[in-house]
């Protein structure tokens, strides 16, 4: 099949749009069941305490309930993660955070149970809370987890070259700390899961709002300590998930399903946003030290990092975040010396998994701000000192890979950035404004002397006030899973004997528009209308383990299962076709809008309904299932060397601000974000995840931020935690740059994580060329812009509670 | 926050506790009264556990339901009627998800009790529909992707409806102040945005219905 497309990087409608505008589609809070209970969790306001006793005199005689359920039973594993089991479904021995749960209290009626909880009587000893990263290692700090030796996880090393003499050949060399915040998903559907015992014993079937269906199931079957195939999970529809409806609602789906089990009907169990926030993990907030030596013409010749990622009380998924980190953490630059070391610690504070990025935005953002501290200091344009170290074809990643059977097109992916946003001069004009470059607010109007409240004039419209700024950053991408594990995926095609097809994927749609994705991949091979597509929801017990639904994957893994399954289905047709028309075995066919033609020799045509009815007369199969597996990676655990992925990305973003000097408020005015994705299947779902990429992005620049003050959080909703509005982020343009690549459907690779990577380093850059000083804290809000520092809430009082 | 009314700020617990006195008091005649009608027994009991009856008009079509007075128009919409396309986000009156139009009027339905909306005329996503055939604004919010998971778009969709009822051509400024009251972490916004202004053209065009 040569490029030339008949649907594929079409703009085209959401498949599933229409149950979506209407209120059909079913969520999983939205779905009941006969005879269904509810669960309410049991907690304890402590970060760190060891349990005493339990006391439930006092509700279990009450009518009101139907049964508590405890660690005691579970019949399974009582602790459990996706890579180190240290969480545990109850607790039973001791709290390490305030959203550990330590029983579940089943009954009719939630606003009952909530009231029946209060008299659950927990006695327990308060335990030194742990809160600093940076105090974890230390000989005589609280160890989280007395079962391991020390609050460590995960320690990656990366060394490459001679460190020692890359600073010695640098003409110049920067240090600097960047720090990150602990950042809330904030899925605007909050977890809801239904546990339903079914017919045959011992087999529960699980129903919610679940990332990772399969991970789910695994989760169930070692809790409930059950066979994989006696735990059906089905995912109902996804409201948002950006990574984090993974091990939350892992756990969520094994208590609920203990409860069914228990009482022998079904458990729903359903979160509020407040218990939502509380208790489900966070992005990394990371401590990053960079330090970089370079020469006179701004080639790079050493990096020397040093991170701590904070991973909260559990391990969750921080040693695969974390080695992402490791990977990417020099930026797309070849560099001949470097030394990193990535550390995730436990803290008492909220546990920290996967989010979108996972575990790139926090070094973009170091090392894209220090990339423009060295343009700066060497008197060139940020674009130039990237041009001068970035990575081309052929080049060698700190890790020792050579790029190579992929266009690495990121001077291109630059380039463009450059030229659409008008980078060059208006950075320069910008930083050229010197007398601008003072944040002291002396000659401000105050309301009277003693206020430090501006009059409105002054910090509304007071054109003095407002300075524009332009900033950039660029990075590189991994696809798909890496190293980390196991990286293969399945889909079933069954076509009909009328040219209707049914598509199921072992890969979940959770609003990203998989859905359409894989629909356009089958349509273009089989030449099918889009109508003809019946897409099947997720179902662990109908399709193979394809691993999760994360890393930017799913269309590059689920997209080439879908089309080598089209491919053998087409084949079988062709072949049909050849016999029937007497052609030649090498005859070319062209399948296109519910036909297929033959431009041979005495063209011929077939609708492809006739042609399906004509395959079922012969006894052909009209269905396959295809299997994509990506090729073997490898890294070496010592060194930090070795072939991490198998395929990259490349992405560049411009943001142009304008900050207000003396609010310290950001307005993006313009995002320009240009990306390779390999190709893109539907521009429209592209364009999409350009702007929800972008948009999150400006979130973690510059307002989201969740305070962990001894482990309790204090944003619990969304008055406290901002995320972005209609109203916040100015223009956003994508521009995609196709390039060739091997793998995937047509070349196709990841887009929604690199499009949120970059952001907020590309903003934190602007705000540098406007303020004419450098932020070192995310998120850039008033008080570190206006006061350098962050403000923090002197109580866990919620204002409007 | 724009111009989507919150509906009176009182405390719901008092307003509970002067409800339960009148009731419980009630309760206290009632074990007198024996052998009367099954019906009638069962809304004893229904006034005795402090329900109140409660009228409502949700997409033309009339209820009547026994509801305790602490509920809200949200729960009765999603538990009692299973009009499931409204959806409760935060519950606490900041994300528009549970956006229906009360009388016309956007309102957050989390934050209003049930019983202030009896006798009203509420509209949920479910009531834009005809038959199989989508409201120019749906069908626009398809055609311009003004969506992804999904999970926000019936109060987009309200939102849009309510802002359209009052201006029918309304400026770009005018659409993202009125419906900056409606979170989406999808961050559809520009396409929530030129969803709605093609909306306003199918509207004044006429093209649907
Ligand atoms: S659920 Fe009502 S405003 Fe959020
Ligand atoms: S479409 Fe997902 S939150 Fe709006």
């Amino acid at each position: 099949m040569n490029d030339s497309f008949s649907i594929v990087g079409k703009k085209v409608f959401r498949q599933d749009a229409y149950a979506k505008v209407t209120g059909q589609a079913k969520f999983a809070d939205d779905i009941n069941f006969p005879g269904q209970l509810f669960a309410v969790m049991v907690r304890i306001a402590s970060a760190h305490a060891k349990i005493k006793s339990i006391d439930y005199s006092e509700v279990i005689n009450d009518s009101r309930l139907i049964k508590i359920i405890d660690h005691s039973n579970i019949p399974g594993n009582k602790l459990v993660g996706p890579i180190r089991n240290d969480q545990p479904i109850f607790c039973f021995d001791k709290v390490v955070t305030p959203g550990d749960v330590i029983c579940m209290l089943i009954g009719e009626n939630v606003d009952d149970l909530n009231k029946l909880k209060r008299k659950v009587k927990i006695d327990f000893e308060e335990l030194p809370v742990l809160n600093d990263p940076l105090k974890s290692l230390e000989e005589n700090s609280p160890l989280i987890h007395p079962e391991f030796e020390n609050n460590l996880i995960i320690h990656y090393p990366l060394r490459k070259g001679n460190i020692e003499k890359g600073f010695a050949d640098s003409d110049y060399i920067i240090e600097q700390t960047y720090r990150t915040a602990f950042v809330e998903h904030a899925y605007i559907e909050p977890e809801a899961v239904i546990a339903i015992p079914q017919e045959t014993p011992n087999s529960v079937k699980i129903v919610g709002s679940i990332q990772n269906p399969f991970t789910c199931r695994k989760v169930v079957a070692s809790v409930l300590n059950y066979p994989l195939a006696n735990v059906r999970v089905i995912q109902a529809e996804l409201g948002g998930s950006f990574g984090g409806k993974d091990d939350t609602m892992n756990i969520l789906s094994a208590r609920a399903a203990i409860g069914a089990m228990i009482t022998g009907r079904p458990v729903k169990i359903k979160y509020t946003r407040e218990e939502s926030i509380l208790e489900s993990y966070k992005r990394h907030p990371y401590i990053l030290n960079y330090k970089v030596g370079a020469k006179a013409d701004g080639k790079i010749t050493a990096m020397k990092i040093d991170i701590i990622a904070d991973g909260g009380a559990y391990s969750s998924m921080s040693p695969f975040v974390t080695w992402r980190s490791v990977v990417q953490a020099t930026g797309p630059y070849e560099i001949e010396n470097v030394q990193t070391d990535v550390r995730a610690v436990y803290t008492n504070n909220p546990y920290t998994g996967a989010m979108r990025g996972f575990g790139s935005p926090q070094p973009i953002f170091a090392v894209e701000s220090i990339m423009d501290e060295l343009a700066i200091k060497l008197n060139i344009t940020p674009d130039e000192i990237r041009r001068r170290n970035c990575f081309t074809s052929g080049s060698f990643t700190a890790s020792g890979q050579k790029l190579e059977k992929h266009d690495v097109n990121l001077i291109k992916v630059l380039d463009t950035a450059v030229q659409k946003s008008g980078f060059k001069e208006k950075w320069i004009k910008y930083h050229s404004l010197q007398e601008f470059k003072s944040l002291e607010h002396k000659n401000l109007s105050f309301n009277d002397a003693d206020s430090l409240i501006l009059k409105e004039q002054d910090y509304l419209n007071n054109q003095n006030y407002l300075r524009k700024g332009i900033g950039l950053a660029v990075s590189y991408r991994g696809c798909s899973l890496g190293a980390e594990g196991i990286d293969a995926a399945a889909a079933y095609l069954s076509l009909q004997n009328d040219g209707s097809l049914f598509l199921l994927c072992g890969l979940s749609e959770n609003g990203q528009g998989l859905r359409t994705t894989l629909s356009i991949v089958a349509a273009e091979v089989l030449g099918l209308t889009l109508d003809k597509i019946i897409y099947l929801d997720q179902d662990t017990s109908l399709i193979p383990d394809s691993g999760p639904t994360v890393a930017s994957r799913a269309t590059l893994m689920g997209g080439g299962a879908v089309k080598n399954a089209a491919v053998e289905i087409r084949n079988r047709l062709e072949k049909l076709l050849v016999d029937e028309w007497n052609l030649a075995g090498d005859a070319v066919f062209t399948f296109a809008n519910d036909k297929v033609k033959y431009f041979g020799g005495g063209a011929k045509e077939i609708s492809f309904n006739e042609l399906c009815a004509l395959a079922y007369k012969k006894g052909i199969s009209l269905s396959a299932m295809g299997w994509y597996k990506g090729p073997d990676v490898h890294w070496n655990e010592e060194t930090g060397q070795g072939s991490a992925y198998f395929t990259y990305v490349y992405g560049c973003q411009v943001a142009e601000v304008t900050l207000n000097m003396a609010t310290g408020e950001v307005f993006i005015d313009n995002l320009i974000a240009v990306h390779n994705p390999g190709r893109v299947i539907n521009l429209l779902g592209a364009e999409g995840q350009v702007y929800g990429g972008v948009t999150q992005g400006a979130g973690y620049a510059l307002w989201e931020e969740i305070n962990s003050e001894k482990g309790f959080i204090k944003e619990l909703n969304f008055d406290q935690y901002l995320i972005p509005t209609a109203k916040d982020v100015g223009k956003i343009k994508p521009y995609f740059i196709e390039g060739r690549d091997i793998y995937g459907p047509w070349g196709a690779k990841s887009l929604g994580e690199p499009t949120l990577e970059l952001t907020a380093a590309a903003i934190a850059n602007a705000v540098r060329n406007a303020a004419g000083k450098r932020f070192f804290n995310l998120p850039l809000n008033l008080e570190e812009i206006f006061l350098g520092k962050k403000l923090k809430a002197e109580s866990l009082n919620r204002g409007s509670a | 926050m724009n111009d989507k009314s919150s509906p009176r700020k009182f405390s719901r617990r008092k307003f509970v506790q002067g409800v339960s006195t009148t009731i419980i008091g009630s309760y206290v005649l009632t074990p007198g009264v024996s052998k009367i009608s099954e019906k009638l027994e069962a809304e004893t009991k229904e006034i005795a556990s402090g329900k109140k009856p409660l009228n409502l008009i949700v997409n033309k079509v009339r209820y009547e339901l026994m509801i305790s007075p602490e509920t809200t128009l949200a729960e009765v919409l999603r538990n009692e009627l299973k009009l499931t396309g409204t959806k409760l986000i935060c519950n606490h009156g900041e994300c528009g998800g549970c956006t229906v139009l009360l009388n016309g009027e956007a309102i957050y339905s989390c934050q209003m009790l049930a019983l202030d909306a009896g006798e009203k005329e509420v509209t949920t996503i479910e009531g834009l529909l005809t038959g199989e055939e989508l409201h120019p604004i749906q069908k626009a919010f398809v055609e311009h992707d003004g969506l992804q998971c999904g999970y926000c778009t019936p109060g987009q969709i309200i939102a849009a409806q309510a802002i359209l009822l009052k201006n029918s051509q309304p400026s770009k400024e005018e659409i993202l102040t009125g419906m900056s009251g409606n979170l989406c972490r999808c961050a559809a916004y520009p396409n929530i945005l030129k969803s709605v202004l093609a909306a306003a053209g199918y509207l004044t065009e006429g093209t649907n219905r």
